[in-house]
This record gives C-alpha cells, structure tokens and sequence, in this order.
C-alpha cells in the first residue's frame, strides 16, 4: 500500500525515536560497566571503551540473596493473585452474581488507594500480628496491588468467550467448577499470562510495601538491596548501575518472551468476536 | 461527520465496561447459578475485606488518635478526633506538597497523554520493524521504579550528569537539577513522563487497532488529509479509550511515591514532596515517627483520588448513555 521511500523513511524515524527513549536504559548498562576512576569524568565516556564488571562482582557478592528473595515474593504474588482473580472474573463475567455491580466498582476504586495508605494500614496490622519483615507478609501485601487489576482483566477478558461455549459444556452434563477448569481457563490463557506477568513485574518492583513491611529481616526484596546501595556508598554508581542492570534482567526476559501479552492484554481486547 | 457516532467501534467500550452481554441463563438453573456465582466470588470478597477494608480502617483510625512509638505497640493511644488533620491542615508544608501532587500530576498525565497518542499514531503505520520497536518502547515501563528512578538520579547529577553534559554541547550552563528547589520538581515531572509513555502508547495503539480501516480509505476518497483524518476519524473514535487511558494515568500518577522518593526525597526543603512522599515521610521517613499526621495526609490523598474517580465514572456513565 505504502511506498517502499515512505515506508524506509518511517522507520529511519522509528529507530531515533526509540533510541531517544532509550537512552537512560544504555546509559544505565554503560555507566554499569564504566570504571570507578572515570566515573566523573568530564566529558563523560558515551561508550564503555574500557569496559569493567566490578560492579557486575559487587553484584554477585553483595545481591544474590535479595535477588532470591524477590523471586519468591514474586512468584508467591502470581499464585495468590491467580487464585484470587480467576474464578473471580469468571463470576462477573458470566455467573451475575448479586451485587456484581458493586463489587466492580470497589475494585475499580480499590485501584485507586494509594500504595503508602495501605501500606500504613498493614504496618499496624502486621506490627499486632507480629508479622513484620516475613516473607509472606509481603507476598499478602504485594498481592493487593495486582488483585482488582486481575479481576478486571479476567472480567473483561471472559465477557468475550461465547456463551454458546460454556452453554455446550454445560448440555455436556459438566458443573460450573468444571466448565470453569476445563474450558474457561483454557480459553482465557491469555488473560492468565497477563495477569501473572503484572503481578509478577509489580511484586518485584515494589519498593513502597518492602520499605515499610520488610526494612529488617533476613528476606529482603532487590529494591531494597539497591536502595540501601545507594544509601551506603553513592560513589561506586557503576555497582549501583549494575544491580540496577542485573534487577531489569526479569522485565527484560518477560518483555521477550510476552510483549504479545503485554501490548493485547493490557486492554483486554485479545479476544476477536 | 456522523460517521463517528453511528460507527463507534465496540470493542473499545467493551475495555471500559468490562461486562458480560449474554443473555441469562434458563430459569430452572437459576438457583443453583446463583450459589455458584457467589461461591466463585466469596474468596475475592473475604480477601477484599481483610486486605483492603481492614488496612483502611486501620489508617483511619491512626488518622484520629495521637499515636507514639510506645503506644503503638501497646494500642493504648488516645482518640483526638480530627485533630492529627487540624495539624496537617496548619502545616506549612501542607500547601506546597498539595501543589506538587498537582502540578506532578497534570504536567505529567498531559505529556504522557499527547508524547503517547503521537507515537500509537506513528506506530499505527505499516513499516519495517514498527512491531519490534513499538515493543522496544514497553521497557521504560516494565523496569522496576527504583531502577528508572536511580537511572535517573545519575543522569540529573549536578557535576558528573549526562544531562548536564548534553546540556554543555549546546552552551547551556550546568543545572543542579536535583539539588535545587528551583528544578527539583521539574526533574522527577521528566523522570515520570519518561515512564509513563509507553502505558500511554499501549493503550491507545490498541484502541487505533479498532478503528475500522474504511473509514479512512472513505476519507481519504474524500480528500481528507493527515490531519483531517486524525481530527474527525481518530480522535473522536478515540475518545472511551482516552479517556480510561487519562483516568488510569491519574489514578497512578497521583499515588506515585517510590519515584519521587528516591531521586529526591521530596527535597531540597518540600521542593519537590507531594502528599504521598509526605505522609511517607511523616511515618517512616524520621526516627520519631508521627503515625498520626502520616495517616491523615494519607486519608486526604484518597479523598482527593475518590473525587477524580467519581468524576471519571459520571464521564463515563453519560458517554455510555
């Protein structure tokens, strides 16, 4: 349709605009590798000419467990969020329930309490049950960001799976939790991988739930690790830079394996009808 | 142009309506549909209830007594009633932080909002690499805060900063764009812009996706140019999906706090604290904490979330009607 002249010269502008956007993300993976004596130099190096990993070894002395730590929390997020949001979703979707309505409009209202209320909120709960700086306090903290996102998504998503699907399954003689494992679920794979991709993406960046909750155990999350990098030695930045590098590596490898998910999912209009 | 009204695509209402539209179930499964439906629910509602209602009660109730370290842990603090609000209203960083929170939110939704539209309308465009790239363009968003926010830190750096050594190149003195009140605000606006873009782009690209094809190929029969096609086709057919992809940005913009925090602790001074680094700070931020006020400017921040989400709903509702 379009000229081959037109279309090359689009994306010519296509390439500089992403390469404007970006820029902080190479400036971070240069700076990371940038050696400690040059790092304020002027002018600054705008390519790691010699390139060093002590910071990529301060990682690796300094990180790994924090590193663990937000794998879990992560994980731990995806399953309760998962568990929470599906059947949700399948029931505003297709079984009504009474007062449906409303509970949609909690959760869109839910959406909007910022982080660092709850986060005060669960302070002095988790301080009465003495539930403070545990692993799983955190997993239960985490999960309140990504659940009303999951159900809305799931909602959304199962509205666009034909009735006549679910109505065969049910001629078929199966039940509603049926219908709901073996054909819904399947159906809405999209919508899973969605929804754990935010959950999970969310519960490792948190940084407001994981400063208040968890400032003292064992079991620190990355963010704090860098935020404490920060605050203990803002000199060496190429170490900082390279956890920073080394704490994008998931959102990365997520970004390859599902940008499919994440770009059609988001709006949840993935199902064509 | 009526093209617009009659042919509103429904896909993109759908996104905002997220609803079903079968019709209901035959009448002798009624009952049973109905336990169902609850059951499939009950879990969502216990969680809400203990996860979300409790934590709120909680910060409420910090909100209206005068809480120590010590009485904190012993639950014994004395209820004051509004005063913990009286003293956050008295307060001289009330008035600049509730500035911030808007100046932080409406800049930044607004460039977002228009950086976001250009580019799902570039990208909207068949060419080579347009898919790679248009991914390319998700990862500011999908990095961890504190990644961006310290990527950023070091960029804003008086002395040894990127941006002051651009800024250099083209004969503009060195900015102390994190250590002075003057740019402090401004620089952690940049920082956010940058992030939300891509949340922008993603939305609105996928409601271009569903506007009919047709329609342009109609106007371009026409004689309808680039920018006559985006007035009367685009944007109008555009408009359910700006405006959750608006309500959604100033739901997240006005509770942002890690950004802020991080690069600048809402210094120097309150130069750059809106109600959320505030109420952080006032509850965690010292090593005399002050629960109480922290609470309240907490409470205040939802009451002012509540009234744009109330707003957007009505929008949304007469659109609908």
């Amino acid at each position: 349709m379009k000229s081959r002249t037109g279309s090359r010269r689009y994306t010519v502008i296509g390439l500089v605009l992403t390469a404007l956007m970006l820029f902080p993300v190479y400036w971070m993976l240069n700076v990371s590798l940038t050696p400690q004596q040059d790092m304020r130099k002027t002018p600054p190096d705008l390519f790691p000419l010699h390139p060093t990993f002590e910071g990529y070894r301060a990682v690796l002395d300094d990180q790994l467990p924090y590193l663990g730590t937000s794998l879990l929390v992560g994980l731990g997020t995806v399953a309760l969020t998962l568990l929470l949001a599906a059947p949700a979703g399948y029931s505003l979707a297709k079984l009504r329930p009474r007062g449906g309505g409303a509970l949609g409009l909690f959760l869109l209202v839910a959406q909007m309490i910022p982080g660092i209320v709850m986060a005060m909120g669960f302070y002095g709960i988790f301080l009465d049950l003495g539930l403070l700086n545990s692993w799983w306090g955190l997993i239960v903290a985490d999960s309140t960001i990504a659940v009303p996102f999951g159900v809305m998504i799931f909602t959304a998503f199962m509205s666009g799976i034909p009735g006549e699907l679910i109505a065969a399954s049910r001629i078929d003689g199966a039940g509603t939790f049926r219908t709901f494992w073996s054909i819904v679920l399947p159906v809405s794979r999209n919508a899973v991988v969605t929804v754990s991709l935010f959950s999970f993406l969310w519960a490792w960046s948190d940084f407001v739930f994981a400063t208040t909750l968890d400032g003292g155990g064992d079991l620190r999350p990355i963010t704090l690790g860098i935020y404490k990098y920060i605050g203990n030695n803002n000199q060496e930045w190429n170490a900082i830079m390279a956890t920073a590098v080394v704490a994008s590596v998931p959102a990365a490898v997520l970004l390859v394996l599902a940008q499919r998910y994440v770009a059609a999912g988001v709006t949840a209009g993935a199902v064509k009808d | 142009m009526t093209i617009a009204r009659v042919d509103r695509p429904r896909r993109a209402s759908a996104v905002v309506k997220a609803s079903g539209s079968d019709s209901p179930p035959p009448r002798r499964h009624r009952r049973r549909g109905r336990l169902a439906a609850f059951a499939f629910v009950a879990p969502l509602i216990a969680y809400l209830a203990a996860f979300y209602l409790y934590p709120l009660y909680r910060n409420l109730d910090l909100s209206l007594r005068d809480y120590t370290v010590r009485s904190f842990v012993a639950g014994d603090a004395p209820f004051t009633g509004w005063d913990n609000f009286q003293r956050v209203l008295d307060d001289p960083t009330f008035g600049p932080a509730l500035r911030h929170t808007m100046v932080f939110t409406f800049v930044s939704i607004a460039f977002q909002y228009v950086v976001g539209l250009a580019l799902a309308v570039f990208f909207n465009r068949h060419f080579r690499l347009a898919p790679t790239l248009r991914a390319l363009f998700l990862i500011p968003w999908l990095l961890p805060l504190i990644v961006s926010a310290s990527t950023w830190s070091w960029m804003f750096n008086s002395e040894s900063g990127v941006v002051n050594y651009f800024l250099h190149l083209f004969g503009v003195d060195p900015v102390g764009w994190l250590t002075s009140p003057d740019w402090a605000l401004t620089s952690v606006i940049v920082a956010n812009i940058w992030i939300g873009i891509p949340f922008n782009l993603v939305i609105l690209y996928s409601g271009l996706q569903n506007i009919p094809a047709e329609l342009y190929e109609a106007a371009a029969l026409d004689g309808a140019g680039a920018w006559q096609q985006f007035r009367r086709i685009t944007f109008p057919l555009l408009r359910p999906v700006s405006a959750i992809t608006l309500l959604l940005g100033l739901v997240y913009t006005l509770k942002v706090f890690d950004l802020i925090w991080i690069m600048s602790k809402g210094g120097p001074g309150d130069a750059s604290s809106t109600l959320a680094t505030w109420s952080y700070q006032l509850g965690f931020g010292t090593l005399l904490p002050k629960f109480g006020p922290g609470a309240a400017v907490g409470n205040i921040l939802i009451l002012i979330a509540l009234a744009f989400g109330l707003l957007y709903i009505r929008v949304q509702r007469r659109q609908e009607a």
